[in-house]
């Protein structure tokens, strides 16, 4: 529990956007290869706080960003415009809304793979093969891969999203409330395939349901008006929080 | 009570008459044209008008072969240079220039598309055909004296400029942000998601765009009538002055009013221009039916 | 990508930047207070190009207005609550394609008519040539707008008693009032620009017309019959300047009415 290496560091960060202060001295570490959560109510920056990663943010205007984001020991921030493709690249996201790209199922998952790699025909289908049957789609869409994917219930189209995602290899996986849009039935699918992909990637999950981040969560941050208020292992945070705040938080008085 | 159901029943008949009236209209002048083209096709058959390319009204030859060459060639042009450019301009203005620029340029765009033909065709007479004549012209090693085919379809692509662009840059910046995210959290660069995502999901905006302003480009007629040169005859190279369909009308309308032969050939022509257009936007409208219902953005 | 917008500003820029040289230049007090005075051949034409402006305005406005009233009632007639949408559709290809023809087709047809009745070229007949222009533009951009008013709201006046007729009137044109008002300015900036339709119907004359069976010039047919001749280019100028005033002025209420109106609107 207390050897293993964090993917994702964060030193004093600091995020205005429209010039409000919407992440203020944020530290926090996210382990590798275990599934963290990001809890905390709506509207106290956890989707900043997650496109802030990957360096999403900036493609939005008047924002400013602070401070040190270190992954692998790396501080991105640091890193040229022209290298953000390959920054994002490591980091697959996942939306709250599923956004399709307006071309076919098979085109979806293969279009990171055909942007990085000269793979040739036949070994894009193959990896397009493995990544719908990783999130369980493989068997609803295969006879008609050339569809559009905009055709497919929600629930598929996350999934769809998910498999287009850990098609370029990422090491982590970037989640903004993915089940919030969706049916239980297809909210409890997207539940168990991240509890299966946290073995082999970093996930981050922001969720404002604690009973969602109870049951898959590793290790919790509680983020609160931006502010980092604790932070630990899953088993110290719901049983032994430290703070007032949290166990006001749990306890549902503040949501 | 009463007056009430008196004045609904005589505001819904009035609009109802109004939509009737409008209707007739459409029918009304498609009739009128025929008809009135139908004296110049009792004499001369539709291939020998289509095809020939002697005009001599005075002997009664209507061949209209130069003319619609000249109306492929500017209308062609025009769009061959108007597009690529309006589509890049529209991709800069909304993808990469910063906030400011984009709050000005915009409106700039919108006044430019309200200017009326006959300024810009003012211009082109006076700047555009002086500097074809004297610069482009003997640059391509030929003798021009500027009104030409070249100067109608540059003033014509600066015309559809404002439209296209305009277009565009509504339909851009009505794809969501996150689908944008979408592209980029894989790792694409800018340019990528632009090529495979913004343009995709705008295609049947893009493609509405270029009808109209094929539209535009193909009926233009005062501004293209002041600088092509008015003459009737197969082209031998851009720079040689022509006639268009639409620049026809107005120059020979006054001549050829009084003959009732050489009036219908002129209405024919116009004829052919109206029918032209309700084909294009028949097809058009075909086209973005099927595109929306393949991609639903 | 940065050539091609430089490209277009460029060009438009230049555009604008010549008339508004050549015709500043030209437009004195006298050239806006007088109709052209005439001078034996040979010397330029003096005065200046009331008779223009003023024709302009005589025959865009009240085009306008009777095409705005007529448009405004085939808009609201068009929504689904009168008709089927096939036949509404099919109705607006057609505004469609009538706005998409050259205008010159306009002014042949109201020409031929004219001629038909026995009249002769006049500000009357312009002026229906003009309307007969802008009816659809503005109807279609009413349209535009109209339609874009949520359903819940009509269905909201209907389930207090009202009819068709009265929600149309009443709710429908109060939330689409910007985009009523824009398509409005868009035709009345189309009428008074454009030449093609008024060309061979409004005929042309020195002087101002004193009643609607008058010839009368126009602002862009003054331009178009002086264009090329080398003495008569700064009226052709001025007459560009005031046209493009206009069209600057009409860009820019547009503008500001729709935001004003926005207010009120329901999202």
């Amino acid at each position: 529990m207390s050897m293993e290496s964090y993917q994702i560091e964060t030193k004093n960060l600091n995020v205005h956007y429209h010039k409000n202060h919407v992440l203020k001295n944020v530290d926090i570490k996210i382990p590798a290869k275990q599934l963290t959560a990001v809890i905390g109510p709506s509207g106290c920056g956890k989707t900043t706080l997650l496109k802030s990663f990957n360096r999403l943010l900036e493609i939005q205007e008047e924002v400013k960003i602070e401070g040190q984001i270190l992954v692998d020991g790396e501080n991105i921030l640091d890193r040229k415009g022209s290298e953000i493709p390959d920054i994002r690249k490591k980091m697959g996201l996942l939306s709250q809304k599923p956004y399709p790209l307006p071309m076919s199922i098979r085109d979806n998952v293969a279009y990171g793979l055909r942007i990085h790699s000269n793979k040739n025909k036949g070994e894009i289908e193959k990896t397009v093969k493995h990544c719908l049957q990783e999130v369980g789609l493989w068997n609803e869409v295969k006879d008609r891969l050339h569809d559009p994917a905009s055709r497919l219930s929600v629930g598929q189209q996350q999934r769809l999203c998910l498999a287009r995602a850990i098609a370029v290899q990422p090491e982590v996986l970037l989640c903004d409330e993915p089940t919030s849009a969706l049916d239980p039935i297809s909210a409890q699918q997207i539940e168990k395939l991240l509890l299966k992909l946290k073995k082999d990637y970093t996930v981050v999950l922001v969720t404002h349901t604690l009973r969602q981040a109870k049951r898959v969560a590793d290790y919790v941050i509680f983020l609160y008006f931006g502010m980092v208020i604790e932070q630990g292992t899953a088993d110290e945070f719901f049983n032994n929080p430290k703070n007032p705040e949290t166990k006001a938080y749990l306890s549902g008085e503040i949501s | 009570m009463n007056t009430r159901k008196l004045r609904d029943n005589i505001g819904t008949n009035l609009m109802r008459i109004a939509t009737l009236s409008i209707s007739f209209l459409f029918f009304l002048i498609l009739i009128l044209l025929i008809y009135r083209s139908a004296l110049v096709l009792g004499t001369h058959s539709i291939f020998d008008v289509l095809f020939s390319s002697i005009w001599n009204p005075d002997n009664n030859q209507f061949g209209l072969a130069a003319v619609l060459i000249d109306t492929i060639l500017v209308t062609g042009i025009a769009l061959l240079v108007a597009i690529p450019i309006s589509l890049l301009s529209a991709v800069y203005i909304v993808e990469y220039a910063p906030l400011r620029l984009r709050r000005t340029i915009r409106p700039f765009i919108d006044v430019l598309a309200g200017v009326p033909s006959v300024v810009y065709g003012l211009c082109a007479f006076l700047f555009l055909a002086p500097f074809v004549k004297d610069i482009v012209a003997p640059w391509f090693g030929v003798q021009s004296t500027g009104l030409c085919i070249f100067s109608a379809s540059m003033i014509l692509s600066i015309m559809v400029f404002p439209i296209i662009i305009s277009l565009c840059i509504e339909s851009f910046d009505a794809i969501p942000l996150s689908l944008k995210e979408a592209s980029l959290s894989v790792g694409a660069t800018k340019w990528e998601t632009v090529k495979k995502v913004v343009f995709r999901a705008s295609a049947p905006s893009i493609m509405a765009a270029i009808l109209l302003g094929f539209g535009r480009a193909f009926g233009e007629t005062i501004a293209v009538n002041m600088v092509i040169g008015g003459t009737v005859r197969l082209p031998s190279s851009i720079f040689n002055p022509g006639e268009t369909l639409a620049s026809l009308i107005a120059s020979k309308y006054g001549e050829l009013m009084s003959i009732p032969l050489h009036e219908s050939a002129l209405m024919l022509v116009a004829l052919i221009l109206f029918l032209v257009v309700l084909l294009f936007y028949f097809l058009g409208s075909l086209l973005l039916r099927r595109a929306k219902k393949r991609w639903n953005y | 990508m940065i050539a091609s917008v430089c490209i277009v500003l460029g060009s438009l820029i230049v555009i604008f930047g010549l008339v508004i040289m050549n015709g500043a230049s030209s437009l004195t007090l006298e050239m806006i207070t007088q109709t052209p005075i005439l001078s034996p051949p040979g010397s330029p034409p003096g005065g200046g190009i009331l008779n223009a402006i003023v024709g302009s305005l005589l025959l865009a406005l009240p085009a306008t207005g009777f095409a705005s009233i007529i448009g405004i009632g085939i808009a609201l007639f068009l929504q689904t609550d009168f008709l089927q949408p096939a036949v509404s559709n099919t109705i607006r290809f057609m505004l469609d394609v009538l706005w998409g023809i050259p205008s010159i087709i306009y002014g042949i047809f109201c020409l031929m008519i004219m001629i038909y009745i026995g009249m002769s070229s006049s500000l009357i007949v312009g002026m229906i040539a003009l309307t007969m222009l802008e009816i659809p533009i503005i109807t279609r951009c009413m349209d535009e707008s109209i339609k874009m008013v949520p359903i819940g709201l009509r269905e909201g006046s209907y389930s207090l008693g009202s009819t068709k007729f009265e929600t149309a009137v009443r709710v429908v044109r109060r939330q689409a009032f910007p985009g009523i008002l824009a398509g409005i300015l868009l035709g009345l900036g189309r009428g008074i620009g454009d030449a093609a339709s008024i060309l061979f119907t409004a005929g042309f004359s020195n002087r101002i017309p004193t009643s609607i069976f008058d010839s009368t010039a126009a602002l862009p047919t003054m331009i178009y019959n002086l264009y090329s001749t080398p003495l008569g280019q700064s009226k052709a100028f001025a007459a560009a300047f005031i046209l493009l005033i206009i069209v600057l002025v009409v860009s820019v209420l547009s503008r500001l009415l729709t935001r004003r109106f926005k207010k009120h609107i329901i999202k």
